[in-house]
């Protein structure tokens, strides 16, 4: 019982990273941590049989992590347009400097530091803009659950994720794929 | 003919709803004759590849 409880704690770090990609505030993300934790250790039956800690501990946050964004969200409010990338086009919508193509993309995918990129540039992402983004992209909702969960219109959420892809191509092509 | 900003809309909207006929046919079109919008749209796909494999950024040693 102890064993499993020393156990849990050791994977507190890990956590607390995990969920500091997700929410921007320290004191918000140690709270979401302590509150998966705890839910981990009063459901511990829930482990059995179970192979990796990580992997459930990992399952538990994120259920935490969504809570936590619907709570904190409901009375921040959002600008309408996108139009922050306006700049990348000409007068009649054509690139002013079109993408070029990034070299073997997929290999980064084996790359720590690749994901230590990303984590960077979605750290530089407004807080809403990442929440949007992450609830799509990294926790799979569907746009009509992220609205309901950030209290936003559908066309307010898809601004939300177009200015996160936006900007996060526009952050990788200078600091990792060196456009 | 649609502008290359309105291609990174729709191809934005397009992994987030399902696009109607004519907006996937305008698409299709500026695409196949587009190189910065076709790399665009490869890029945003492999984006989302990239943030679907976010949780395994930890190496086995710190476990």
């Amino acid at each position: 019982m102890d064993d499993f409880r020393a156990q849990v704690e050791s994977q507190r770090p890990y956590l607390l990273r995990y969920a500091s990609l997700q929410i921007r505030d320290r004191h918000s993300a140690e709270d979401v941590v302590q509150e998966a934790l705890l839910a981990a250790l009063a459901g511990e039956a829930g482990f059995a049989g179970r192979s990796n800690l990580r992997t459930w501990l990992t399952g538990i946050l994120k259920h935490k992590i969504v809570d936590a964004i619907r709570r904190s969200s409901r009375d921040a409010a959002v600008a309408a347009d996108g139009d922050e990338f306006e700049a990348l086009f000409d007068e009649r919508g054509h690139w002013v400097d079109a993408p070029a193509a990034w070299a073997d993309p997929d290999a980064s995918l084996g790359q720590k530091q690749f994901f230590a990129a990303l984590e960077d540039c979605l750290a530089r992402l407004p807080a809403k803009t990442a929440q949007a983004f992450t609830l799509r992209e990294h926790l799979g909702l569907d746009t009509g659950e992220i609205c309901k969960e950030l209290g936003v219109t559908a066309t307010h959420c898809w601004v939300l994720l177009y200015r996160a892809r936006m900007a996060l191509r526009e952050c990788l092509a200078t600091n990792w794929f060196r456009k | 003919m649609l502008s290359c900003k309105e291609v990174t809309r729709l191809v934005s909207q397009g992994l987030d709803r399902r696009l109607g006929f004519g907006e996937r046919l305008r698409l299709r079109l500026h695409l196949a004759i587009c190189d910065g919008c076709a790399n665009f749209r490869r890029q945003m796909l492999f984006l989302r590849k990239a943030m679907a494999r976010l949780a395994d950024f930890e190496s086995p040693e710190d476990s």
